[in-house]
């Protein structure tokens, strides 16, 4: 384990090794070259690939984005990298608008990527959004949560080898996190939720660093006897609705939680899903478990506040499965 | 006030800046605040400067390298103190941190997460006070990182055709992050640019406290007297890292040295005064003991000051009338 690589390592190791299998591959962002990204995430790739093919931009998100459209669209693979998925904000437009509708209209692809970090920890307001379900909701772009080393690097191999627009967020606070991963021909599917752990009496269903809070939350309950399974998601679009179900038919139990806010979520998404396609299977409510709906303050006593606990999490599985 | 009082409290406030942030550094770096800050020290001419030249309910808005521009508009090294730590005493009620500082019923419309927002805000602010027909301005900080977003270029052009009285200070330290300026700027001569929208831009000297106020009052009669925006783009430097601990290998010691020992912005003030005959040593001296007890006092009053409830971040996100 301590060995293993770390999140960001594992985002270097697949951006190496598709560089050099392909060499329209090429990243742009602020801050790439020397100091390797604000995570890390490519830290040393400059020194191996050069400035053309690691381009450190001005503060331009509009034109990063633009960048990286036209580019795809003339054939080449770009990576935009926008630090934290909230200054994507400044570039909506060419995501959502231009992006995702491009193929559509024009006959072209756009093998592009946007990474950014993303999800809830310190600092305010404007740099904890949760933009997942946006992004998801949008026909044209496809969505990677990777909630493990060995997912990030499979994931990104094998957007990279893909030929659509996909938002790829990495979670702040699984940056450090560390674990196996795979070799260069190692893809992981879109569209594949991953079983994080087995379990036959309830399910939760997340992705990203919720997955953390419910892997607490059900070594909470195995310690009296409940056995809960967690699916990852791995990608919001597209999402593995059959995994789900699959698991919700086992026990007929179901949690589906993130940080997002509620209203309007992903959780919503899958819950409003799952009660249409599996009512019969249902032993009771799916429950949901989410953020308020809150700017993100920066007191961290209100940060814990305003997302879920592993107590929240915990309480949401007891009631499932009192049903 | 006198010429010698009025130089006098600028030196003060650039002291109390610097002494603000070195030991708020320190004790972010011990875990005693909510993050890490954005340090301005080596930035303090700006902010004095601007702020010698605005009258007390003039606006500002701002970046997220905020301290010594809200040090100087007078709010206090308490409320500011306490805000880094996310204390209820805090100038944002803790809910904002070293990152979002402000209180819009005091003229301050906020410290900014998001690169150059904030002198968008000011440029917002500038149609309000001119369609209130009030006599005040507002001012827009800007990094110099925040030359190369389009909002900033909409913004002052949105200034400039409507003539409104804005003052566009380009609160220029030369890096973003760890990017140098002239890396990834176009052209080199930032009024150049901002010339090009058709408004008086010029670059100063942003080391010098009296130049900075001067010619931001020059800005603020011209904004006054119906004639619209002016762009400042004041030189300056950072002494510490981007963020709190952070060094890097982009700048070398010999820069961060030189600009310290020959350009430091308080030093070079203090030398003035004292060679003008407006300060002495034993007034010097007991300026450098009353911004530590205030500092001191502040890191005190913070800690002492509790933490907002954490029932209550449902709390004012919108007025209610809407929810019937
Ligand atoms: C829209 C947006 N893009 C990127 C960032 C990340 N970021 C924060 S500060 C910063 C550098 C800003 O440099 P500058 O404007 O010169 O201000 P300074 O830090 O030097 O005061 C960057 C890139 C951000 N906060 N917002
Ligand atoms: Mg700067």
């Amino acid at each position: 384990m301590a060995n293993d690589p770390s999140y960001s390592e594992a985002y270097q190791s697949g951006i190496r090794e598709e560089m050099y299998r392909d060499s329209r591959i090429f990243i742009l962002g602020t801050d790439l070259q020397e100091r390797g990204g604000h995570f890390a995430q490519v830290k040393g790739i400059a020194q191996e690939f050069g400035g053309e093919r690691v381009r450190d931009t001005p503060i331009s998100e509009a034109a990063m984005v633009a960048a990286g459209v036209g580019a795809a669209m003339y054939g080449m693979r770009p990576v935009v990298d926008l630090n934290f998925m909230d200054f994507s904000l400044g570039a909506m437009d060419e995501i959502i608008n231009q992006a995702a509708h491009i193929r559509y209209m024009f006959n072209g692809s756009v093998p592009l990527i946007i990474r950014a970090t993303s999800g809830i920890a310190a600092g305010g307001a404007h740099h904890n959004n949760s933009f997942e379900s946006f992004f998801a909701h949008t026909p044209g772009l496809s969505v990677a949560v990777p909630g493990t080393p060995y997912d990030v690097k499979g994931l990104l191999k094998t957007a990279l080898r893909a030929d659509d627009p996909v938002v790829f967020m990495m979670h702040k606070k699984l940056t450090g996190i560390r674990g196996p991963i795979g070799g260069p021909e190692d893809l992981v599917p879109f569209g594949k939720a991953r079983i994080a752990r087995e379990g036959a009496d309830a399910t939760v269903v997340s992705y990203g660093y919720t997955l953390v809070t419910a892997a607490k939350a059900a070594e909470v309950l195995a310690a009296e006897g409940e056995q809960i399974e967690i699916i990852d998601l791995r990608t919001l679009f597209p999402m593995d609705m059959d995994a789900v179900i699959n698991s919700l038919k086992k026990h007929g139990r179901m949690v589906v939680a993130d940080e997002a806010p509620l209203f309007a979520s992903i959780t919503a998404e899958i819950a409003a899903t799952a009660s249409e396609v599996a009512f019969d299977s249902l032993k009771g409510p799916i429950v949901r478990v989410g953020a308020q709906r809150a700017p993100l303050s920066a007191d961290p006593g209100q940060v814990d506040a305003t997302i879920p606990s592993v107590d929240d999490m915990v309480a949401a599985i007891r009631k499932v499965l009192s049903y | 006030m006198g010429a010698r009082e009025e130089m006098q409290s600028m030196l003060r406030m650039m002291m109390m800046i610097r002494n603000f942030e070195e030991t708020a550094d320190r004790l972010a770096l011990r875990g005693k605040l909510s993050g890490g800050i954005h340090n301005s020290s080596g930035q303090e001419a700006v902010a004095v400067g601007v702020m010698s030249a605005l009258a007390p309910d003039d606006v500002i808005a701002t970046t997220h390298r905020s301290h010594h521009h809200t040090l100087a508009k007078n709010f206090s090294a308490r409320e500011v103190m306490a805000e880094l730590m996310t204390k209820v005493t805090g100038v944002s009620k803790g809910r904002g941190a070293s990152m979002h500082l402000g209180d819009v019923a005091r003229g301050h419309f906020g410290g900014n997460g998001i690169v150059a927002a904030g002198m968008g805000i000011g440029m917002g602010a500038a149609l309000g006070i001119k369609m209130a027909g009030d006599k005040k301005v507002s001012v827009g900080f800007v990094g110099d990182g925040g030359m190369n977003t389009g909002r900033t270029w909409e913004a002052i052009n949105m200034a400039a055709i409507w003539k409104l009285p804005l003052i566009v200070v380009v609160d220029n330290n030369q890096y973003a992050v760890e990017t140098f300026i002239n890396r990834v700027t176009a052209g080199g001569d930032l009024a150049k640019r901002a010339s090009g929208f058709g408004l008086p831009a010029s670059t100063i000297d942003g080391q010098n406290v009296i130049e900075v106020r001067d010619a931001v009052a020059a800005a603020r009669e011209y904004a006054l007297a119906g004639n619209g925006p002016t762009f400042i783009n004041m030189l300056t430097y950072r002494y510490y890292g981007h963020n709190t601990g952070e060094k890097g290998q982009y700048r070398t010691l010999e820069e961060i040295e030189d600009w310290r020992t020959h350009r430091d912005p308080i030093e070079q003030f203090a030398a003035r005064l004292f060679k003008e005959g407006l300060l002495d040593q034993a007034t010097y001296d007991e300026m450098k003991v009353s911004v530590e007890a205030e500092i001191q006092d502040a890191v005190e009053f913070s800690e002492n000051s509790p933490h907002p409830d954490p029932s209550e971040v449902m709390l004012n996100i919108d007025s209610g009338k809407l929810r019937g």
